[in-house]
């Protein structure tokens, strides 16, 4: 008796756990095209977008490019309903070792490949090697928050010295000096570097490497290399610390410092005047780079130097890195019309309603050939 | 899955006597029911054995090729540079970060943890009790990540007041002096574990205290003592093994906590002069952090089990001393033994 | 022990009384409540004073007071002893509340910031084309995640470990089981990030399968394994012998013995244990992000393909940091606090419903 009422208890249990479970998956949706604010840009861009392939395209990488990712992955997927794009903003070190095990379609990253990398590639490109594709470029804001601060100059050597630990104090001369009308607190300066490794930090570095040579002796690496500071996982990490600490200094992608609301430094670049963080700024910076990558490889050199009016110096370029040959069979499809999407004129406009800097003309065309030729 | 690689048959269980509490040999183990039976039992204990064996082995081989080629000394090197060439890392700073985080949760935890067992134990009013037992019960279930979060966007914006404060009175000590900054330091990494096992070990501690023997307390409240002299002379020796074991139980969870580390440190390798600066690392959190940027060429990712298996050694000696105690007590409870 | 302990018994080292009247000097009943809101007071006072920011020092400086005028008020009325018994429990008292706070106020956080965009689109929909840094989006191919991961998980080390609980308490003895028993013992003491990094370095990255809910369900199975085997095994040792012996010597084969009269007089604690272990599972954070990659949008299916789970969403919208994706991962938060309680409440349910009567 007491066995029989037992199992019978039981398997109505387990019936009602497995229709429940039954009934879970079926009442969610993946459609949330009627919430949140969408904007004109993703409305527009619908309709010139060629869909090819299906399925679900994995990437990972830089997460200096993740807000413009979000925008292209929503357009996309809104006009190519079968395909499913899913970006995790891991930091650059991170998505290029994902996709040199063969895990992803394709990475995201702020530094073009080394030249190990690319050895290593081939292994998993089969009949190729890892390219650079040029898609995105963006001003590093140098996002700050001090009490009573809201306009700050600083020049490369003053930032060197802050990120190395040795401006310790707001007040100190050397920003004071760049900063003559501002009223600098004597607050404990907070530098906060990423603790990933990352392509705006190789950037940000190499920036600091030449503007100021004697101010930052590190050699430029995906990885920090200063001592002291505070240290945050991915940009978002960077610019949420900065918004919570009085005192706070950091580096990210430009759209996350106004997407945080944080004010970013004027660069004083020994130009006319200071020059501030937008994408205007960045494209004139932008434009000077020069491909240096051999084949297809489109990789970029940036001038960290020019004092051009109006040029914002400290900019990225953020890379997505696939096969020139041997990709995924499977996902090459999918991952060929996204791309060109993504360096289409719609996918490129895109990007300056959310603070990223569209390639210049001459280098997304030969991006644009690149990705046709991808196999 | 187990049913399908039970039939290895093995041959039915030996008649000896010789067995463990429940086993009673009914002397007619031949029946092919009580064999496949058996089989599958004896099978299921085989898989997780093997099992078990397996990840100690892939372990302990990945780790050894990662050790072959460190450049550094895996004990004092305070740098973690494994996907290098020549790679270069020990564990140093993250041996230093976990055993300092978990000391201090400990010491934060365990005397409150001690409190609250013996308030629901003995304190509370009667009506009070059950629910708050329940309650505690039911904090002990709350996942780590919700620490995580909690600790990274309430306590480390709302712990400076208590830095400011120790730094007005401590800072002579070196290690406790506040240089100003966000509390993304190893000190508040050991306040959050201190609240993460406080659940945990007052939960044990509580069992054990309600175990103690009822007589004796009460023969010494008849004899006129005050409640604390009945816990101090009575319940407190009483459960004092009970009190280490709970404590290495929540030792155990505290070295091997990830998530609630890895949102609220400011990850770097250094070992700061005060507990109250950002910096430093723990076994867990640096795998968490690292693993996915370890190169499949290099050996970042070798590196990175091999301190996962020194963090797996330590927790097995902090469990193993618990358990030990806890053999010890067995004797006092314990159903059919 | 106990007989060290009743040498010791206050009866020999208590003073005689010091005064001649069997009554003692009381405080009055409402004193702790007084000296409390007293020392309330005062901590506050001086907190405003000295003009300290932060309300922990305050409350601090409250619970130190209340502690210190207790005990000297005791000490002055009621004599040391009294004065003593008095300390210890405020000190308690304060240990109670000082845990209380933290553990409250993680509660409240969670409950007030979750609620914000919890409701039924939250519950309904993914984060599939959701831009990160505005409104919108969901938890839903998050909670399928985990129902799915933590549901393989237990298929896989529900079974195995209660067979392996089975052959360790009813046939157990030998030297295989003991080696059972040291490994069991060992695995408890697995971090659950090395789990994780084995069955990454193991399942992905040496034998080459793809990042899925398997994978996570693999690992969350390792850390299962061993609670369900140690939990079956003490509630096993419970069965008293004599139920054993009465159906084996009525001739019913050991087998029948253990299916039909051992387990269902233990499967309440062994079903208790086993939901405990699956709510303890359920909130596993470690393994999750090294292996099932994580995905804005709904896959139904745990053997290929990238998935979510909760516990992964909180940390990934936590790591998104901005205003709107720390809502969404308080809202998860809050989702997984109640689905873990709620495996709790019903463990607990079953354990008291099933619970043998007659206590140990």
């Amino acid at each position: 008796m007491l066995q029989r009422t037992n199992r019978l208890r039981s398997l109505a249990a387990g019936a009602l756990a497995v229709t429940g479970a039954l009934v879970l998956t079926a009442c969610g949706s993946d459609d949330n095209s009627d919430t949140g604010d969408s904007g004109d840009s993703t409305k527009a861009a619908a309709g010139n977008i060629k869909c090819e392939g299906k399925g679900n395209l994995l990437a990972s990488g830089s997460s200096a490019q993740k807000n413009a990712m979000d925008v292209w992955v929503k357009n996309y997927q809104a006009a190519c309903g079968d395909t499913q794009i899913n970006y995790k903003p891991t930091g650059s070190g991170a998505g290029i070792q994902e996709f040199l095990q063969g895990k992803t379609a394709f990475a995201g990253s702020d530094s073009a490949l080394e030249p190990e990398e690319v050895t290593e590639s081939k292994k998993v490109c089969k009949s190729g090697q890892g390219v650079d594709l040029p898609l995105v470029g963006g001003p590093i804001a140098v996002t700050y928050n001090v009490a009573g601060v809201d306009d700050l100059v600083l020049d490369a050597e003053t930032l060197a010295k802050i990120f190395d630990s040795k401006i310790t104090k707001w007040d100190d001369e050397a920003i004071k000096a760049l900063n003559p009308d501002a009223k600098l607190p004597s607050t404990k300066i907070q530098a906060f570097h990423r603790s990933d490794d990352s392509g705006t930090t190789d950037n940000f570095t190499k920036y600091l490497h030449t503007a100021a040579p004697d101010a930052w002796k590190y050699e430029p690496a995906k990885k920090w290399a200063a001592k002291g500071g505070q240290s945050a996982d991915g940009s978002s990490g960077i610019a949420t610390n900065v918004k919570q600490n009085d005192g706070a200094i950091g580096y990210a992608e430009l759209s996350y410092a106004t997407g945080s609301d944080i004010p970013t430094v004027k660069l004083d670049t020994g130009g006319d005047a200071p020059v501030e963080a937008t994408t205007e700024n960045a494209s004139k910076a932008i434009a000077e780079a020069k491909v240096v990558g051999k084949g297809k490889d489109l990789a970029l050199e940036l001038d960290y130097t020019t004092k051009a009016a109006g040029a914002y110096p400290m900019v990225l370029v953020t890379y997505e890195i696939a096969c020139d040959k041997g990709n995924n069979k499977e996902t090459l499809a999918a991952t060929k019309s996204f791309l060109n999407y993504a360096a289409s004129e719609d996918g490129q406009k895109a990007l300056a309603d959310i603070d990223y800097a569209p390639m210049p003309d001459e280098i997304i065309t030969k991006v644009r050939e690149t990705i046709k030729g991808l196999s | 899955m187990s049913t399908d690689t039970a039939p290895a048959s093995p041959p039915p269980p030996p008649p000896s006597p010789s067995k463990s509490a429940g086993s009673i040999s009914s002397g007619q183990d031949t029946r092919p029911g009580d064999r496949v039976f058996a089989g599958l039992a004896r099978g299921s204990g085989i898989i997780l054995l093997v099992v078990m064996a397996a990840i100690a082995a892939f372990l302990a081989w990945q780790a050894t090729t990662a050790l072959t080629e460190n450049e550094g000394n895996f004990l004092t090197t305070f740098e973690w540079d494994a996907n290098a060439d020549p790679p270069v890392f020990g564990i140093a700073v993250l041996a230093f970060g976990t055993i300092v985080s978990s000391v201090i949760a400990m010491v934060i935890a365990v005397p409150i943890a001690v409190g609250i067992a013996l308030f629901i134990s003995h304190y509370a009013p009667r009506k009070l009790a059950a629910p708050l037992a329940w309650a505690v019960d039911l904090l002990a279930a709350v996942p780590s990540i919700v620490y995580g979060l909690w600790g990274a966007l309430f306590l480390v914006p709302h712990v400076t007041g208590l830095y400011e404060w120790m730094d007005d009175y401590f800072a002579w000590t070196g290690i406790l002096e506040y240089n100003g900054g966000a509390a993304r330091s190893l000190f508040t990494v050991g306040i959050l574990l201190a609240i993460m096992i406080l659940p945990i070990v007052s939960n044990v501690c509580r069992e054990v205290f309600k175990q103690s023997p009822k007589m004796q307390e009460e023969a010494a409240l008849a004899l006129g003592a005050t409640r604390w002299e009945v816990i101090k002379m009575s319940v407190l020796p009483f459960g004092r093994s009970g009190i280490i074991s709970a404590s290495m139980l929540g030792l155990g969870r505290a070295l091997g906590e990830t998530m609630a580390v890895a949102t609220v440190l400011s990850p770097s390798f250094l070992i700061e002069p005060s507990l109250l600066d950002p910096g430093g690392g723990t076994f867990a959190q640096n795998i968490a952090a690292s693993f996915k940027e370890a190169s499949a060429a290099g050996i970042g990712r070798e590196a990175l089990i091999a301190s996962g298996l020194v963090l797996f050694v330590i927790t097995l000696l902090v469990n193993g001393l618990a358990r030990l105690i806890i053999a010890r007590r067995k004797e006092y409870s314990g159903a059919n033994a | 022990m106990t007989d060290v302990v009743l040498d010791k018994a206050p009866v020999n080292d208590t003073p005689p009384p010091p005064s001649s009247t069997l009554r003692q000097p009381r405080l009055p009943r409402w004193a702790p409540l007084g000296i409390g809101a007293l020392s309330a007071a005062l901590g506050s006072g001086v907190g405003l004073v000295a003009g300290l920011e932060s309300r922990i020092q305050w409350g601090l400086i409250a619970a130190l007071l209340y502690v210190v005028i207790n005990y000297t008020l005791a000490t002055l009325v009621e004599g040391s002893r009294q004065a003593k018994d008095r300390l210890a429990t405020s000190v308690v008292w304060v240990c109670f509340l000082a845990a209380v706070v933290p553990l409250v106020s993680l509660i409240w956080e969670t409950v007030v910031r979750g609620s914000k965009v919890m409701g039924v689109d939250f519950l309904t929909h993914s984060m599939n084309g959701v831009i990160t840094l505005q409104e919108g989006g969901g938890a839903y191919h998050a909670l399928i995640g985990t129902v799915e991961q933590v549901a393989i998980a237990s298929i896989i080390a529900a079974p195995l470990g209660l067979l392996t609980a089975i052959y360790l308490v009813e046939y157990g003895g030998g030297k295989l089981a003991k080696a059972v028993t040291f490994f069991v013992d060992v695995m408890t003491g697995i971090p659950s990030i090395v789990a994780g990094l084995f069955v990454l370095a193991f399942w992905i990255l040496y034998l080459g399968f793809d990042y899925s809910g398997f994978a996570g369900a693999m690992a969350l199975a390792i850390l299962m394994l061993p609670i369900v085997v140690r939990s079956t095994e003490e509630m096993l040792k419970l069965v008293p012998n004599e139920l054993r012996e009465a159906s084996l010597a009525l001739g019913v084969p050991k087998w029948l013995t253990i299916l039909r009269v051992v387990l269902p007089t233990a499967i309440g604690g062994i079903t208790t244990g086993i939901m405990l272990a699956i709510a303890r599972i359920a909130g596993e954070t470690a393994p999750i992000l090294l292996l099932v990659f994580g995905s804005p949008s709904i896959n139904n299916n745990p053997m290929e393909g990238a998935q979510s789970s909760l516990p992964y969403y909180v940390y990934e919208q936590w790591k998104l940091g901005n205003t709107a994706s720390f809502d969404r991962a308080w809202a998860a938060a809050l989702l997984l606090i109640i689905f873990v309680m709620v495996l709790n409440l019903v463990a607990r349910a079953i354990a008291s419903w099933k619970a043998p009567k007659s206590g140990r």
